[in-house]
C-alpha cells in the first residue's frame, strides 16, 4: 500500500516502573482497513490501544494522525479527533439511559439545555443502523450484555469516527450477534473508518481483517496480510516457538460410558428460567466437554452442580447419594469444585499471596480453629507452584499481580489441594495466552488420567472437543445430546450447537 | 533502613513516637510516673486509663472494616448498654453489691451482642450495605437509650461500678486490663486460627471466598457481634466513669474517633488487610493527642480542630499523588516511569 | 368488549408497564416516598383531626427549611457516590459565625456572601482531598465535620443573639394567600430544590454527576469532566450547608455552637427516604425534598402525641430500615430473573 497511513505510531514505548511494556514498537493503520491485533497476554496489545486513545502516555515515540504528529492528554483528546474505543469490559453507565450512554458529552443542547428529544431521536438513528431494536430512553442496565456491548459500538461510531478500536468485542455475542457485527465493520470500512481488531478468537481475525500486527513480549514481531498468512503461521510469531509443542498430548483412555455407574448423574435439573430438566452423568476418569452458546446455560448449569445456586427442581445424585448440595462448602465436601469463569471478581482474591490463594478453600474446609501451619502452607504452595510452573514461583507476591494464566492456575492449585473427585471448570483458558491454555489443556488431560472427573466448558468448540472424551451439548438450558468426541468435527459440533431446534 | 521505613507500622509507630517526644520536650512530668498507695499515677497511665473505651470500640471497628463494613452504631450501641446496665443497677434494691453490678454488666453486654446481631443480621444475611445497615441503628439506638432512661440522665452510685474505670489492679488501672485482654484475645485468635486469614479474604473478595467455600456469612455477621459487644463493654466503661448514663453523650463521635484509630494505624478503609497492632498504635496517638490539648489548656469543643488537622495530614501521607510528588522531588527518570505506572493503574 | 379485546387491552397495558419500567425503574423509590408521605399526611388527619391544616402545612416547610436545603446539596454528593457527614458542623460554624460578625456590626450583604464562602471553601477542601489525594469521601468529610465543628466552638462558645433586620426578615416576614403562608427561608428552600432538579436534569454537570455514580471509569473513558464534577458537587453541599446556616440562624435568632449535632444522619435518612441510593447513580433532587417533609411530619406527628422527641429518630430509623430492605429485595428480584 502506498497510500499514507490515516495512524502511524513509530519507536511507541511504555515503561510501567522499571519495564518495557511497549519497546520501539511502529504500528501503523490505513483508511477503511481492518486491523488485528495479535498477541499473547502481556504482549503490550492493550498498552498499545491505550497509547493510540489517550488513556495512557507515551514515554517514547511519536503517534501520527494524517501526517501529523499528534500528543493525546487524555481520551478526551482523541475522540475529539475520532479516535475511539470500545473495550472488552463495557465501559458504559448501566443507571443511564441508552441514548445518554450513545450521547454523553455531546449531547444535543439548546439554550445550554440538555435537548432530551433530539438526543432520543439522534440515539434511535443510530441505533436503527446497527439494526438493534430498543428503546433509546429505557435505562441500559435493563439489558443484556450482548446488547450493551453494541450499544457500546453505537456509541463509538454515533459521532464523526474515524479509527475505531474494538477490544475483544466479540466475548460477550452469540453467533448471529457476531454476524451482525461483522456487517457492521464491514459497513463501517467501506466509509473509510479504519479499525483495530482485537481478539483470542483466531477465526475472527480470519474472517475480518485485512492486515495483521504481532506483538510479543512488548516487541514487534511482524505486520502481516492476513490471506497471506498462515494460521500455523501466526500462532509461531505470537509464541516465538514451534507450535509443535502445543499440540496436546494423546489421552490414554477413553471412559466407556455404558459400564461404570456414573460419578455425578443429575436429572432434571431446572434453575430459574435458564435450565429447565437438564439431564447429565459423569463418569470417573472422565473430561466432559460442555459445548453451548452463550445463553445457553453453560455457567448456570455448572453452577447448580457446584452448589452455588439453588436447584429449583431435580435431583443431583453423586456416587449414589441424592442429599441435596445446598452450598459450595457442601458440595467441596462431597468432592464437588468448581472454578468460575470470572476469574477475578469470584476466583482470585487479590490481594493475598499466591500462598494464601492456593490454601485458602483448603484452610476453609479444615474450619477456622484447624489452622494449617504456616510450614505446612509453604510446603503445598511451592509444591503447586512447581507442579503447576506457576510464573513468577515466588508464594509471597500479591496473586492479583500475576498474568491471567497464572491467576487460573492459582485456582487450579486451591482446587486441586483440596483433592477433589469432579473438578467443574468454567471457561479455564478464556482471556488466557495460548501457551498458558495449552497447559491448562493438557493439565485437564493428566487429571482424568489419574481418575478425576472433569467437566470441561469453553465457548471454543475446538478446544472442548479436544479436550473432552465426550461432549456435551447445551440448547435453551437443556442438555439435547451428549456425543463422543471421536465422532464430531469442530464443523459438526458447531451445527450441533447451533441448531435451532432441539431434535428427538 | 528503607525495609523498616517501608513497613505498614512504620508511619503509625513513628508518629506516636514523635507526639510523646513532643510532649515530654514541653512538659517534662508527662513522662513522670508516681507511686502512691501502691498504685501508678501519671499522664501515660491516665492515657492507658482513659483510651480503653476507644480502644474496645476501635478493635472491634477493625475487624468489621477488614469485612469490608463499616459499624456506625457503635456510639449508640454504647448508649444502649450504658443505660440498661444503669438502670437495672439503678432499680435494683442493693446497687452496691457486686453481684448486682455483675448480673446488669452481663445484661447491658449481651443485649449490645444482640444490637451488634442485628447489625450482622442486616449486612451478612439481607446483603445489605454496612453503612446504611448500620446508619439504623446509629438513628434508632439513641432514641432507644431515651426510652430506657426515660429521657433522664440515670446516676448511681455503686462502688463494684466505679471500680471498673478507676479502681486498680496490681498497680495498674482495671480499665488496662479489659483493653489488654481485648487486644489479646483478638490477636490470638487472628494468629493461632485461621480466622485472620478468612477474614481477609471475605474483605478483599467475598464471593470468591465464598465459592472457595468460606463461610463468609458467617465471618461477617461474626465481626457484628464483636463490634457491639465490645461497644457495650465500652459503653460500660464510659457510664463508670462518669457514673451516669448519659444517652446523648455517651459515645458521642467515638464511631468517627474509632474509625480514625484504624486508618492511623494502616488498615485500610476498603477491608481487606487488616492490622490489630496498628489499631492500637492508632488508639493512643489520638488518647495522647487528647492529652496534649487539654494541656495545652484548649478548650475540649474546640479540639475537633486538631484532629480534622490529624486526619488530613494523615491521609496526605498515606495518599498516592503525595508519593510520587516526594519522589519527582528526590528522584528524576525513576519517578517519571512511576507515575506513568499510576496512570495505567487509573487507566486500567 | 370481547376476550380477545381484553387480552389485547391487558398486552398493551403490560406493555407500556414495561415500556414505563424499563425506562423509569428507578423512580420507583420516589413514588414509595411520596406515597409514605400521603399516607402519614391523611392518617395524621384521621387521627387528630385538626393536622392538615394550611397553618400546620406551611409550618412544616417553614421548620425543615434548612433540612431541604441541605438534602439537596446531599443528594449530589450521593449520587455521584459519595458521602458529606460535614453539613451540620458547616451549618453550625456559618451559622455562628454569620451571628458573630452581624453582631460586631458588619451589614448582611458582606456577611451572608461570607458566609457562603465558607461554606464554599470546606466543601472545596472536601471535594480536593477526594479527588486530587484518593481520600474516601466518608474520612474526607469526616475531617470536614471535625474541622467546622471545632471552628465553630472557637468562633464562640456560647451562643450569639442576632438582632439584624435583615436576617430576621427571612423569618418573620410571612406572604400570606388565604391561611396559607410562606417565609423568604421557604421561598429560599424550594428555590433550592428546583434549582438543583433542574441542575441534575437538564444540564451537562447534572447529567455526569449521574455518569460519575454509575461508574466513574466509564465516566472518564467517555471523555467526561469527572475531577471537575467530583470536586464541584462537594462545594454545592458545602454553599448549601453554608445556606443552611444562615436559614437556621435566622429561624432560631441565634447562632449557636451546638447546631446540627447528627443532622447529617437526619439529611442522608432523609434523602435515602427520598429514594436516591447510597451506593451513587440514582436519585432525585425532588425526592429529597420529599424525604425531608415525611422527616419533618413524623417529627409534627410526635409532638402532636405528646410523645418523647427520641421516637422521631426511632421511627426515622425503623423507616429507613423498610426502605433498604425493599430497595434491596427489588434488586434481589431483578438478578434473579436475570
Amino acid at each position: 500500500m502506498d497510500a499514507q497511513p490515516l495512524l502511524e505510531l513509530t519507536g511507541a514505548t511504555v515503561y510501567f516502573g522499571a519495564d518495557a511494556a511497549l519497546d520501539g514498537v511502529d504500528f501503523r493503520l490505513f483508511p477503511g482497513e481492518v486491523h488485528s491485533l495479535m498477541g499473547e497476554n502481556g504482549a503490550g496489545k492493550s498498552t498499545l490501544i491505550k497509547a493510540i486513545t489517550g488513556a495512557l502516555p507515551l514515554s517514547a515515540g511519536v503517534l501520527r494522525l494524517d501526517g501529523q504528529v499528534v500528543r493525546f492528554g487524555s481520551p478526551h483528546d482523541a475522540q475529539e479527533v475520532g479516535v475511539r474505543s470500545v473495550y472488552q469490559e463495557i465501559d458504559l453507565l448501566p443507571n443511564l439511559s441508552v441514548a445518554e450512554n450513545i450521547s454523553l458529552g455531546v449531547e444535543p443542547r439548546r439554550f445550554g439545555m440538555i435537548d432530551w428529544r433530539q438526543m432520543r431521536d439522534r440515539a434511535g438513528d443510530v441505533l436503527a443502523d446497527l439494526g438493534l431494536d430498543i428503546d433509546p430512553a429505557s435505562v441500559l442496565g435493563r439489558h443484556s450484555l450482548a446488547v450493551q456491548q453494541l450499544v457500546a459500538i453505537a456509541r463509538a461510531i454515533s459521532t464523526d469516527v474515524r479509527v475505531l478500536v474494538l477490544d475483544e468485542p466479540t466475548s460477550s455475542l452469540d453467533t448471529d450477534e457476531c454476524a451482525e457485527l461483522f456487517r457492521i465493520i464491514e459497513d463501517l470500512k467501506q466509509r473509510g473508518v479504519a479499525i483495530i481488531f482485537v481478539s483470542h478468537f483466531l477465526d475472527q481475525v480470519y474472517e475480518i481483517s485485512d492486515r495483521v500486527t504481532v506483538l510479543r513480549d512488548g516487541k514487534l514481531v511482524g505486520e502481516y496480510l492476513t490471506r497471506e498468512l498462515l494460521r500455523i503461521d501466526l500462532v509461531q510469531a505470537m509464541l516465538g516457538r514451534s507450535a509443535e509443542s502445543l499440540r496436546t498430548r494423546p489421552r490414554l483412555r477413553v471412559a466407556d460410558g455404558s459400564s461404570e455407574e456414573p460419578f455425578l448423574s443429575a436429572r432434571a435439573v431446572t434453575v430459574g428460567s435458564r435450565i429447565s430438566g437438564a439431564d447429565i452423568d459423569l463418569m470417573e476418569g472422565e473430561v466432559l466437554g460442555v459445548a453451548g452458546l452463550l445463553g445457553s446455560g453453560r455457567t448456570e448449569l455448572a453452577r447448580a452442580l457446584t452448589g452455588i445456586d439453588r436447584l429449583d427442581g431435580g435431583i443431583i445424585r453423586i456416587q449414589g447419594s441424592d442429599e441435596p448440595i445446598g452450598n459450595p462448602r457442601a458440595a467441596i465436601s462431597l468432592g464437588v469444585v468448581y472454578s468460575s469463569e470470572n476469574r477475578r471478581t469470584e476466583g482470585i482474591v487479590g490481594e493475598l499471596s499466591v500462598q494464601e490463594n492456593i490454601t485458602l478453600a483448603l484452610q476453609a474446609e479444615r474450619g477456622v480453629l484447624r489452622r494449617i501451619s504456616p510450614a505446612r502452607q509453604r510446603e503445598l504452595a511451592m509444591s503447586w507452584i512447581d507442579a503447576l510452573d506457576i510464573r513468577p514461583p515466588d508464594p509471597d507476591r500479591p496473586a492479583g499481580t500475576l498474568s491471567g494464566g497464572n491467576q487460573q492456575k492459582v485456582l487450579l492449585a486451591r482446587l486441586l489441594a483440596l483433592s477433589p473427585r469432579l473438578l467443574v471448570l468454567d471457561e479455564p483458558t478464556r482471556g488466557i495466552d495460548v501457551g498458558a491454555k495449552v497447559e491448562v489443556q493438557n493439565l485437564v488431560g493428566e487429571l482424568a488420567d489419574n481418575g478425576l472427573s472433569v467437566m470441561f466448558i469453553s465457548a471454543e468448540l475446538e478446544e472442548v472437543l479436544r479436550v473432552g472424551n465426550r461432549v456435551a451439548i447445551l440448547l435453551d438450558g437443556r442438555v439435547v445430546d451428549t456425543v463422543p468426541s471421536d465422532d464430531l468435527t469442530p464443523d459438526a459440533l458447531t451445527a450441533l450447537v447451533a441448531r435451532p431446534e432441539p431434535v428427538g | 533502613m528503607t525495609k523498616v521505613v517501608k513497613h505498614r507500622l512504620f508511619w503509625p509507630a513513628f508518629s506516636l513516637v514523635a507526639l510523646i517526644v513532643l510532649n515530654t520536650v514541653v512538659r517534662p512530668q508527662f513522662m513522670k510516673i508516681t507511686v502512691r498507695d501502691g498504685e501508678l499515677y501519671g499522664a501515660l497511665i491516665d492515657i492507658l486509663r482513659n483510651s480503653a473505651p476507644l480502644m474496645l470500640v476501635a478493635l472491634g471497628m477493625t475487624i468489621v472494616i477488614a469485612t469490608r463494613g463499616i459499624d456506625l452504631s457503635v456510639g449508640a450501641v454504647m448508649a444502649v448498654s450504658g443505660a440498661v446496665t444503669l438502670t437495672i443497677i439503678d432499680g435494683a434494691e442493693d446497687p452496691g453489691s457486686t453481684s448486682t453490678v455483675l448480673v446488669a454488666m452481663a445484661v447491658g453486654t449481651g443485649v449490645a451482642l444482640l444490637l451488634g446481631a442485628w447489625n450482622g443480621f442486616l449486612v451478612a444475611v439481607l446483603d445489605i450495605q454496612p453503612i446504611v445497615a448500620t446508619l439504623v441503628l446509629m438513628l434508632a439506638g439513641r432514641g432507644v437509650a431515651l426510652l430506657i432512661t426515660d429521657g433522664f440522665i440515670t446516676t448511681v452510685n455503686s462502688e463494684p461500678l466505679e471500680y471498673v474505670s478507676t479502681g486498680y489492679l496490681f498497680a495498674l488501672p482495671f480499665a488496662l486490663f479489659i483493653s489488654v485482654a481485648a487486644i489479646t484475645a483478638i490477636s490470638l485468635v487472628e494468629r493461632r486460627t485461621a480466622l485472620g486469614v478468612l477474614t481477609e479474604a471475605v474483605g478483599i473478595n467475598p464471593e470468591a471466598s465464598r465459592l472457595a467455600g468460606v463461610r463468609s456469612r458467617g465471618i461477617t455477621f461474626g465481626a457484628y457481634v464483636l463490634s457491639g459487644t465490645l461497644a457495650g463493654v465500652a459503653g460500660i466503661i464510659y457510664s463508670s466513669n462518669i457514673r451516669a448514663a448519659d444517652a446523648n453523650a455517651a459515645g458521642e463521635f467515638i464511631e468517627l474517633y474509632a474509625i480514625l484509630a484504624v486508618v492511623l494505624g494502616g488498615t485500610s478503609l476498603v477491608g481487606g488487610k487488616f492490622t490489630v497492632a496498628g489499631t492500637v498504635i492508632g488508639v493512643f496517638i489520638i488518647q495522647t493527642l487528647k492529652s496534649t490539648m487539654l494541656f495545652l489548656g484548649v478548650p475540649s469543643a474546640q479540639s475537633p480542630v486538631f484532629f480534622a488537622a490529624v486526619v488530613i495530614i494523615v491521609v496526605l501521607i498515606q495518599s498516592p499523588r503525595v508519593h510520587r510528588i516526594a519522589r519527582g522531588l528526590t528522584g528524576g527518570m525513576r519517578s517519571r516511569n512511576l507515575s506513568a505506572h499510576s496512570d495505567a493503574e487509573v487507566a486500567a | 368488549m370481547n376476550a380477545s379485546t381484553v387480552t389485547a387491552t391487558r398486552e398493551t397495558v403490560s406493555r407500556h408497564t414495561r415500556t414505563f419500567l424499563d425506562r423509569h425503574a428507578s423512580l420507583m423509590p420516589t413514588f414509595a416516598a411520596v406515597l409514605i408521605f400521603a399516607v402519614l399526611l391523611i392518617g395524621a388527619q384521621i387521627h387528630f383531626g385538626t393536622f392538615l391544616t394550611p397553618l400546620n402545612m406551611s409550618a412544616l416547610l417553614l421548620d425543615n427549611a434548612y433540612l431541604v436545603i441541605l438534602a439537596v446539596g446531599m443528594t449530589f454528593v450521593i449520587v455521584t457516590g459519595g458521602i458529606d457527614l460535614s453539613v451540620g458542623s458547616v451549618m453550625a460554624l456559618t451559622g455562628i459565625w454569620c451571628a458573630d460578625l452581624l453582631a460586631s456590626g458588619h451589614s448582611a450583604a458582606v456577611v451572608v456572601p461570607l458566609i457562603i464562602l465558607a461554606g464554599a471553601a470546606i466543601g472545596l477542601l472536601i471535594g480536593v482531598l477526594v479527588q486530587y489525594f484518593d481520600v474516601q469521601p466518608f474520612i474526607a468529610s469526616l475531617a470536614g465535620l471535625f474541622l467546622a465543628r471545632g471552628l465553630a466552638f472557637v468562633v464562640s462558645l456560647d451562643s450569639i443573639r442576632v438582632e439584624n433586620e435583615s436576617v430576621l426578615w427571612l423569618q418573620t416576614t410571612r406572604w400570606r394567600l388565604g391561611e396559607w403562608y410562606i417565609t423568604p427561608t421557604g421561598v429560599l428552600a424550594l428555590s433550592v430544590a428546583l434549582i438543583g432538579a433542574f441542575v441534575m436534569q437538564f444540564t451537562r454537570f447534572g447529567r455526569t454527576v449521574y455518569a460519575v455514580g454509575g461508574n466513574e471509569q466509564s465516566a472518564r473513558l467517555m471523555g467526561l469532566d469527572v475531577a471537575r464534577t467530583k470536586v464541584a458537587v462537594y462545594v454545592i453541599s458545602g454553599v448549601c450547608a453554608g445556606l443552611a446556616g444562615l436559614v437556621l440562624t435566622a429561624y432560631s435568632g441565634a447562632g449557636y455552637p451546638r447546631n446540627g449535632i447528627g443532622t447529617e444522619l437526619d439529611v442522608i435518612a432523609a434523602v435515602v427516604i427520598g429514594g436516591t441510593l447510597l451506593t451513587g447513580g440514582t436519585g432525585y433532587v425532588l425526592g429529597s425534598l420529599i424525604g425531608v417533609l415525611v422527616f419533618g411530619t413524623i417529627k409534627t406527628v410526635i409532638s402532636f402525641m405528646g410523645a418523647e422527641q427520641a421516637w422521631t429518630r426511632i421511627i426515622i430509623g425503623l423507616m429507613l430500615l423498610m426502605f433498604i430492605v425493599v430497595q434491596r429485595a427489588i434488586v434481589v428480584r431483578a438478578e434473579r430473573r436475570r
